[in-house]
């Protein structure tokens, strides 16, 4: 795969992304105030790589009529960033939130913006959003001052109102202030943005803003444009990831009435006015491929992974591993493994290209409409300010849509045919050209001491990335390595999918866990909480084990609970889970409590609305999702037989939000899939003895785990 | 073979001259600019695509333009009724049974057409009902709450 100057955060936790330099300005433009919010001092590794326009993370804009517009480069999949960005600006500019709209993810209109992935929409955009909103409170304020003649301390403000607090008739709007104003004025005092206990909007739960749109079937995604005389489009796809094309025969497509058929290389597309014909014209292309044989497929891939990983860093070390060794008195060496996974969002890849007097305009589905717009500048060679990328409703995305080669492929189409043109995956597409989470493969040699200590931590993970691998225990001797994924590793394309590497890492560390736990004859929360020092993580998981009514008992105790947690973009995070397993190895989750400290929570309705979703998705990647292959081809090409959670499966979920208001905001889209595989792993064991050692947990595989131990 | 078909469209008489073994999920979406069903997989595995044809649930994708002459059909965009939401929209937003809202058309018309037929159904009614429909969000616990409000709702409760 293409090297690109985003490729290695997929897989590593971004902790600080980049530093908000406090440049912020005001300027009039249009009747409104706008309020600029730089940010710099980027990561030395996005500074260095992106040549951009501009440094401008986001602005908003307090317009005439009263109404207060965000601009933002992030985008809204699902995640309901719509909501709490809103909530962030709402307070801090003291309006209500029902007045503040939001303008996502168009290049032209927003600052650019890195993507949305990696939980930092929160985290990282937060704190300039409300730094910008605080400031251009304080503006207002001294502009109503000025107008009312009257001291700022004497003034209050309350829904985009500014009145004197002693005689509340003596007001001005921000509307008012606004209107008409040549204002440009910098703050060199920057105001504080509101402590927690000031806060009105941010910390309260609100239902979801764009709700409406999407029960009546009004919300626009990328497919759902319509242009005139627009054309859709179907590629050629080669059968495998490694086929070479030979020939190719279009004259039976060519026969369809209105298909039109473009070829530039081996890039060909037949195009009609309607989807399904221009779908019956692909299926009539003949092609032929010339196919290497390859010995790599979802069994082989682990050995293969180990034998070409890249030299391997170490990430974290503490003391002397041979120490550690002395010191144990039972050592464990285990492996674990991973398949790849989908991230299989119901919305398919999509995009709908325009060329107009010389504007490309792309509306896609996607998660970093910054990196498209580049994309698409490269690709048809035009400059910057002549592309446009536009993000409507994305369809879910987890982290496969930082890839945006169908919004290029749609430009390029509407280049060479002179018309606007959509490209919408089918789903076999969409199987194909995934970035998967890689197939990975984690190594632990641990030990316990007699009294219940671990003594030796001795981890190396290969292929899946560092994000999760630092290990948070009381652990003497310790060293975590992260080994790459070398040159043909991987047969296609990897990368972020929702906490990436992290699901990997928290699988193995915490099965591994338990396994001491077990062998300690020790319950595996006290086992935890005797082996931790850091406050946040104690605090979560008391939290969870007493809103689950946890009783101690050594595992396997037949009651089908486990337990695991882990860290995520800041977040602390610990799930217990209660499972059945029958004797064929189908397992029910029944139950799954989940306690998450994330510091501030913006909006707890959606915080627990994430926290439900990840732990519904993360049930697919424990028990049944893995991609089949041999080489570069694909044998997952829908839902069948890629499994993903369905109704059925769905536990009872119940989620603890600590109250941890007074710390920063932290990642809340991600952080509480991390859990899933050890939770269900160590929950299996604790129901049956039988442990498994890898993902998927399917019903064969933990078949055959019970049938090993009934063995010994 | 081109062919003159006529069938309800939520709620009105509708008239179209085409093949009709053209699916109705993109005769919906292009012909027609309907584009609350969606294409998910194609293959009626998701249920994205969901409408009502005579008050039954169908994956629109697999159903040709042929079977549904003379038949009423039921689309997202024809559930509210004068600027009412419909129970089941309501249900839908007061609970945040949405996430990225892709599947959420499918699903709330998946749930009509249960409720159509068992206006009072048992957890386990809805959740069989419901369960080729996908999310991968993970809302279902949130869907299955609000189909059982909107229920209530639906029956006078």
């Amino acid at each position: 795969m293409k090297e690109d100057g985003y490729l290695d955060l997929d897989f590593n936790d971004v902790k600080t992304p980049f530093t908000v330099n406090r440049r912020e300005f005001l300027k009039i433009f249009g009747g409104g105030i706008f309020v600029f919010f730089i940010t710099s001092d980027f990561s030395t590794a996005q500074a260095q790589r992106n040549q951009l326009p501009s440094d401008f993370n986001a602005f908003l804009r307090i317009g005439e009529d009263g109404r207060v517009t965000c601009f933002t480069g992030k985008i809204e999949q699902g995640q309901g960033v719509i909501t709490s960005l809103a909530q962030m600006l709402a307070d801090e500019l003291d309006v209500t939130l029902d007045s503040v709209d939001m303008v996502m993810g168009d290049t032209d209109r927003c600052p650019w913006d890195m993507g949305t992935f990696g939980s930092m929409s929160t985290r990282f955009f937060g704190p300039p959003l409300r730094q910008a909103g605080a400031e251009a409170r304080a503006v207002l304020m001294d502009l109503a001052s000025e107008y009312l003649k009257l001291p700022v301390n004497q003034l209050k403000v309350e829904a985009g109102v500014i009145s004197d607090k002693e005689n509340s008739k003596n007001q001005v709007t921000y509307a008012q202030l606004t209107k008409g104003k040549q204002i440009e004025r910098h703050l060199e005092k920057k105001p504080p943005v509101k402590n927690f206990s000031e806060l009105k909007v941010m910390g309260k739960p609100v239902l979801r803003r764009d709700a409406i749109e999407k029960v009546t079937g009004k919300a626009k995604y990328a497919g759902d444009i319509r242009l005139p005389g627009m054309l859709y489009a179907r590629i050629l796809r080669p059968p495998s990831h490694d086929a070479v094309l030979k020939s190719v025969d279009t004259s039976e497509a060519e026969k369809i009435e209105g298909v039109k058929i473009v070829r530039d290389g081996d890039f060909i597309a037949v195009l009609h006015e309607y989807p399904d014909i221009a779908g019956e014209a692909i299926a009539k292309v003949k092609a032929q491929y010339d196919m290497p044989e390859s010995n790599i497929d979802d069994k082989t891939i682990f050995d293969h992974l180990i034998k070409t990983a890249s030299k391997g860093e170490i990430v974290a070390h503490g003391g002397d591993l041979t120490e550690g060794k002395k010191l144990s008195d039972n050592t464990f060496e285990e492996k674990y493994l991973n398949s790849y996974v989908a991230h299989a969002p119901i919305e398919t890849h999509t995009a709908t290209a325009q060329i107009e007097g010389g504007k490309v305009t792309v509306w896609a589905s996607t998660q970093a409409p910054f990196r498209l717009k580049d994309e698409v500048v490269q690709m048809l060679g035009v400059p910057a300010q002549d592309v446009r990328a536009i993000t409507p409703f994305v369809g879910g995305g987890f982290g496969g849509k930082t890839r945006n080669q169908q919004g290029v492929e749609a430009a390029r189409l509407a280049k060479l045919t002179g018309k606007p043109v959509q490209v919408a995956w089918t789903r076999a597409e969409e199987f194909f050209y995934d970035t998967f989470r890689p197939a990975a493969v984690v190594e632990i040699t641990s030990g316990i001491t007699n009294s219940g200590r671990i003594s030796l931590w001795d981890y190396g993970v290969y292929s899946a990335g560092q994000r999760g691998s630092e290990q948070f225990y009381d652990i003497p001797h310790h060293q975590t390595m992260v080994y790459g994924a070398g040159s043909g590793g991987h047969p296609f394309g990897t990368g972020a999918w929702r906490a990436p590497a992290n699901n990997t890492n928290t699988f193995a560390r915490e099965s591994q866990i338990d396994i001491m736990a077990s062998k300690a004859g020790v319950d595996p929360i006290e086992f935890r909480l005797n082996n931790l020092k850091d406050e946040r993580m104690i605090r979560v998981l008391k939290a969870v084990a007493d809103k689950f009514q946890w009783t101690p008992s050594k595992s396997p105790s037949k009651r089908g609970y486990g337990v695991a947690c882990g860290t995520d973009s800041g977040t602390y995070v610990a799930h217990i889970a209660e499972v059945e397993v029958d004797k064929n190895g189908n397992v029910q989750v029944k139950r799954v409590v989940c306690a998450q400290d994330m510091g501030l929570v913006i909006n707890p309705e959606g915080a627990k609305i994430q926290v439900e979703g990840c732990i519904t998705m993360g049930l697919g990647y424990a028990l049944t999702e893995e991609i089949r292959f041999k080489g570069g081809k694909i044998f997952d090409t829908n839902f069948y037989p890629y499994e993903i959670t369905r109704f059925s499966w769905a536990p009872t979920i119940e989620t603890v939000l600590i109250n941890a208001g007074d710390s920063p905001a932290q990642g809340g889209g991600e952080p509480a899939i991390i859990c899933m595989g050890a939770v269900i792993a160590n929950a299996i064991f604790d129901a049956t003895g039988a442990r498994l050692f890898q993902l998927p947990m399917t019903p064969t595989r933990i078949k055959e785990a019970m049938q090993a131990i009934e063995i010994k | 073979m081109i062919e003159t078909f006529r069938f309800g469209l939520n709620d009105k008489p509708m008239e179209l001259t085409l093949d009709g073994e053209r699916t109705l999920l993109w005769v919906l979406r292009t012909d027609l600019g309907l584009t609350g069903a969606k294409f998910g997989c194609g293959e009626g595995l998701c249920g994205a695509c969901t409408v009502l044809v005579d008050k039954e649930p169908v994956r629109s994708c697999q159903l040709a333009m042929k079977d549904v002459n003379g038949k009423e059909i039921i689309t997202i965009e024809g559930l509210a009724k004068n600027g009412n939401l419909h129970p089941l929209q309501k249900a839908f937003i007061s609970y945040d049974a949405l996430q990225c809202g892709f599947c959420t058309s499918g699903m709330i018309l998946n749930a009509y057409g249960l409720l159509l037929k068992n206006p009072d159904p048992t957890r386990q009614e809805i959740i069989e009902n419901m369960n080729d429909n996908l999310c991968r969000c993970g809302s279902y616990v949130r869907i299955i709450q609000a189909i059982q409000i909107a229920a209530q709702e639906m029956r006078g409760v």
